[in-house]
């Protein structure tokens, strides 16, 4: 490892001392805007870094990371949210008693993790990552350990996770039993060669990988524990989950399946098929049947994975561009979802009860018009980025021609329009019908949160209105990926 | 670059209206009324430049576009155009957008700036389509009308305003995404055979498809705008949407959005698809003559006044249905009068069930009865547009719908026979209206105001343009002809087509099967 290899990693070492640094400084007095000042700092770090990276790149870091413009892209999209996600959990714990620093520890931890994994082609780096990443999630969590709902998301997260980084771990022993190696480029060498195809215990090993992965994006049949984390755990730690933990492990997805060429196999085919489907299907009937605003975003969470995936099978540049810009406008709506929810919870529960939300426009009309537009966006309705991204997933799929999926998404997202819609109808409740007079003096909210929600409400509709130099720079990412 | 500032000029207002509202409500209502109303002047402009046959035919099919690139890795253009079909189109989407400006005035009295910014979106989102070339805009343009129409019937809508929002969204939103994907295939074919991605109409026009593909493809987009036409048996969420929508819902659903629907017929599924829609004609039509005859029973059964008025729309665009199938000349041009007249006339009766609403807080007509004595006026002007309805000659109606006869009976005679007994029936709906609601003792005593000097101004100019397309029609026909005939030429290379007796058979050539549907003497 020489001087370029470190500017290569840079990002990464930066997120590493950031977390150290932050956990010194908590060490020697607790502050909590200063450790918010302090990660914020990090993270920015880390997001500069990015372009001398860029200038190296891309580089083979040792046989286990690759930083290539993918990689890099994918970082900073990471890094972004986490940036949100702290601003958002600034206000957060401001309303909370107890400890608070620990909380951007984890979260710079967490996102490490989460960046690892989308630079790695190695098993190895694929591992270390997630556990990185899965570790400092269960105490995430659990975070508010006064909450009964907030230890249970934690230890549910834990007993899951653990189990299935058990699957994956035995998954990636059958293909290194089978094949002697842990690296994608050569496990992606031999499936073309043909040699792996004789081999009896590669379907196995990819079987539970694929389980691994699946619970990492909790979809259909893996997702259990979706609802309960997304329910239990604070507000901003559920964007994190919903973004930057699924985010990172869909960028390995496509690295792993379109560098190793394994989703041209038919029955890998099939079973990401029957997933995308399922998870279609689940995640929006189930979502009806909740009233649980937090409980409807993890349903609907599930129902997204499985639109993604289904641009995922068509395969090729295009594909890995659509499913990019599609988590790029999902980073931004689901941040922003789960931001107004943050901003309105309180010191004793988290505002995630569809009566929290009656009214809102006539008391709040901003923020109602915010979370308006957050779920149009997740409803794929004009103006907003999520009507760019659901086109380009249509796009792709109708290009290779997945008829049964399109049919499948379409029908899906027109059932997912009820639970929206019922959230909007809520949220613009005539006051006389609810029975709330405005208050005369509203509770304030906190400054960060309002300033990042305003942020991504102007990144909701410019990708929304000009997605044009979005999808330039998703484009160049997604050309560095050495496809099958 | 008109084009453009007609939409921007409607958006601005209605971010300016929706933050006046937190100070008054009289601001909103003037701002919106002002930006629509130069929007229409524009368009009136637009119109008077362009009235000339001579001037635009030969060199282009467009008066006046916009073409930017927009998302150039996608081929996708923000491409504005506008010719003869799109500026009437435009001019009566302003002309009832300050109508329904105007009708709210009172009625509206909660949430005013959000409502107004409602109605402006709504406004943009319709010019957009009637507008838009480059079918993702398009498509986009299609998208963006429904959200705020929801929020319109959703949150001013009356009793089970809900049910009938969530309705609208739901079937409108299902039928686009099939148009989403017919539009995504066309696009993806034109690119497998000419290398060039692009979502540009003329580009579109010429794309090689099988008979089999085009019959699909064609079927994507006509889902999309039977349901918005509405055309049997998609129509089950028109009546409850129209019915719990607030007037000036109403008006915008019944006068512009339903228009869509038909305009989107004329321009994109005929044209891009001509042997398919020749093909597919005799079910449409015959699926038109349903919709005729069902809209006017059904109309006849009701005794809520709005509820009646909604199935008639039912019942008269089954007749632009009709005539768009027949695809000639004079069946076409009758569709664009209907599309014309039925904005105007419903949407004014919509305004005065409206008004009656306000006055008696009732819609059922076992409850009004005998009005005739107290309110002379609104008697009179409801007998005039209901007369309108009914398709009185000298009222623009009348000229719609006996060209839409006289073109369909060049193709079939059964269907123009049908339809004609649809007219019959409308004939009984309207005079029951009158005959119910407003003749008769006035057995509740009702003693209500009659039109004000803000209704007569809605009122007047809509009476006299029914009048001035009932007896001279010949400017409409003058600015849409050159259209109307460019639309005939993609949709049939040989331009005798439709004239000829035998039509079906040479149209039948042109998938390349000649011949084969007929067995020779």
């Amino acid at each position: 490892m020489n001087g370029t290899d470190l500017i290569a990693i840079l990002p990464l070492l930066v997120l590493t001392v950031g977390a150290v640094v932050v956990m010194v400084a908590v060490c020697i007095r607790r502050n909590h805007l200063a450790a918010v000042w302090l990660t914020l700092l990090g993270l920015a770090a880390a997001f500069a870094s990015l372009w001398p990276a860029a200038s190296v790149a891309p580089r083979q870091v040792t046989p286990l990371l690759v930083i290539d413009g993918y990689a890099l892209f994918y970082m900073g999209l990471i890094i972004a949210a986490t940036f949100v996600t702290v601003i958002l959990s600034y206000g957060y714990l401001e309303k909370q008693a107890g400890y608070r620093e620990e909380l951007y520890i984890l979260i710079l931890t967490a996102a490490l993790g989460s960046s690892v994994l989308v630079a790695s082609n190695h098993f190895v780096s694929f591992f270390l990552g997630l556990e990185v990443l899965s570790v400092a999630l269960y105490a995430m969590s659990a975070y508010l350990c006064d909450r009964k709902h907030s230890l249970e998301a934690g230890i549910k997260y834990l007993v899951l996770a653990a189990v299935s980084a058990a699957f994956l771990l035995f998954g990636m022993a059958l293909i290194y039993a089978q094949l002697g190696t842990l690296e994608f480029g050569q496990i992606a060498a031999m499936l073309i060669s043909g040699v792996a195809y004789e081999k009896s215990l590669i379907y196995p090993g990819l079987a539970l990988l694929i389980t691994g992965i699946g619970f990492k994006l909790g979809v259909v049949p893996f997702h259990m524990w979706t609802p309960d984390v997304y329910e239990g755990a604070p507000a901003p730690v559920t964007a994190f989950v919903a973004t930057v933990s699924k985010g990172g492990m869909v960028a390995l997805l496509l690295r792993f399946f379109y560098e190793t060429g394994a989703y041209h196999l038919h029955k890998v085919f099939l079973v990401f098929s029957i997933i995308a489907i399922a998870s279609m299907i689940a995640g929006n009937l189930l979502a009806l049947l909740q009233d649980n605003v937090k409980r409807i975003l993890a349903y609907s969470s599930i129902a997204h994975l499985g639109y993604v995936l289904v641009a995922f099978l068509a395969g090729g540049n295009r594909a890995a561009e659509a499913v990019t810009f599609y988590l790029v406008a999902y980073f931004v709506t689901t941040l922003g979802a789960f931001g107004v929810v943050s901003v309105l919870s309180t010191g004793e529960r988290d505002a995630d009860s569809i009566e929290d939300y009656e009214g809102l426009f006539w008391r709040r009309p901003v923020l109602a018009g915010i979370f308006t537009l957050m779920l149009l966006s997740l409803a794929g309705i004009p103006l907003t980025a999520g009507f760019v991204g659901k086109f380009f997933l249509v796009a792709v799929g109708t290009s290779a021609s997945l008829w049964g999926l399109i049919f499948v998404l379409i029908v899906t997202s027109v059932i997912g329009l009820f639970y929206y819609l019922r959230i909007l109808v809520a949220l613009y409740k005539s006051p006389s019908e609810t029975g709330k007079a405005a208050p005369a003096a509203l509770p304030l909210l906190s400054r960060s949160g309002s300033y990042a929600l305003g942020v991504l409400t102007v990144l909701l509709v410019w990708i929304g209105v000009y997605p044009a130099p979005f999808l330039d720079a998703i484009q160049r990412a997604v050309l560095t990926l050495r496809l099958f | 670059m008109i084009l453009v500032w007609l939409i921007v000029i409607l958006l601005v207002a209605g971010v300016l209206a929706g933050l006046a509202g937190r100070v008054s409500t009289l601001w909103p209502r003037v701002i919106s009324l002002v930006a629509v109303g130069i929007d229409f002047v524009i368009s009136l402009v637009l119109w008077s430049q362009n009235s000339s046959y001579v001037k635009l035919f030969p060199q282009s099919d467009w008066f006046k576009q916009v073409d930017w690139a927009w998302v150039p890795q996608y081929g996708i253009h923000f491409h504005l155009a506008m010719d003869g079909l799109s500026l009437l189109m435009v001019v009566l989407t302003f002309l009832l957008g300050i109508m329904s400006v105007l009708v709210s005035w009172k009625e509206i009295q909660e949430g005013v700036g959000f409502f107004h910014f409602n109605l402006m979106l709504i406004l943009a989102g319709i010019v957009g389509v009637f507008l838009a070339v480059d079918l993702f805009l398009f498509y986009f343009m299609w998208e963006l009308m429904l959200v705020p129409m929801f929020f319109l019937i959703a949150i001013w809508g009356h009793e089970r305003r809900i049910y009938a929002a969530i309705k609208f969204f739901i079937f409108t939103q299902l039928s686009g995404l099939l148009m989403l994907i017919a539009i995504l295939t066309l696009y993806f074919i034109h690119h497998s055979t000419t290398g060039i991605y692009s979502f540009e109409y003329h580009d579109l026009l010429n794309t090689v498809l099988t008979p089999h593909t085009a019959m699909l493809l064609m079927l994507g987009f006509f889902v999309a705008f039977a349901v918005k036409l509405p055309m049997f048996p998609f129509h089950p969420w028109l009546p409850d949407a129209h019915t719990e929508a607030p007037t000036a819902g109403s008006v915008i659903l019944a006068g512009l959005l339903l228009k869509t629907g038909a305009y989107g017929m004329i321009r994109f599924v005929v044209p891009l698809f001509p042997g398919a829609a020749h093909e597919f004609a005799p079910v449409a039509m015959t699926l038109g003559v349903i919709g005729i005859i069902y809209g006017a029973v059904l109309a006849f059964g009701q005794t809520d006044l709005k509820r009646l008025v909604a199935y008639t729309s039912v019942s008269h665009l089954g007749f632009a249905l009709v005539g768009i199938f027949a695809w000639n000349e004079i069946a076409l041009e009758g569709v664009l009068i209907v599309m014309i007249a039925h904005g105007i006339s419903t949407g004014a009766l919509f305004m005065l069930v409206g008004g009656l609403q306000e006055r008696t807080h009732t819609r059922e007509m076992d409850r009004l009865r005998g009005l005739w004595a107290t309110v002379p006026v609104m008697s009179g002007v409801m007998m005039f547009f209901a007369m309108a309805s009914i398709g009185l000659p000298g009222l623009g109606d009348f000229v719609g719908e006996f060209l839409v006869l006289l073109g369909t009976y060049r193709v079939s005679l059964g269907v123009t026979i049908a339809a004609v007994i649809g007219i019959l029936i409308s004939t009984l709906y309207s005079l029951k209206v009158i005959q119910r609601a407003f003749h008769g003792p006035n057995t509740h005593e009702w003693s209500l105001p009659d039109l004000g000097k803000r209704e007569l101004l809605m009122m007047i100019p809509m009476m006299l343009i029914l009048l001035w397309i009932g007896l001279y029609p010949q400017p409409l026909f003058r600015t849409f002809k050159p259209a109307l005939q460019k639309l005939q030429q993609y949709a049939a290379p040989k331009p005798v087509v439709t004239m000829v007796p035998d039509a079906r058979q040479l149209s039948y050539d042109r998938n390349g099967v000649p011949g084969m549907n007929r067995s020779e003497p």
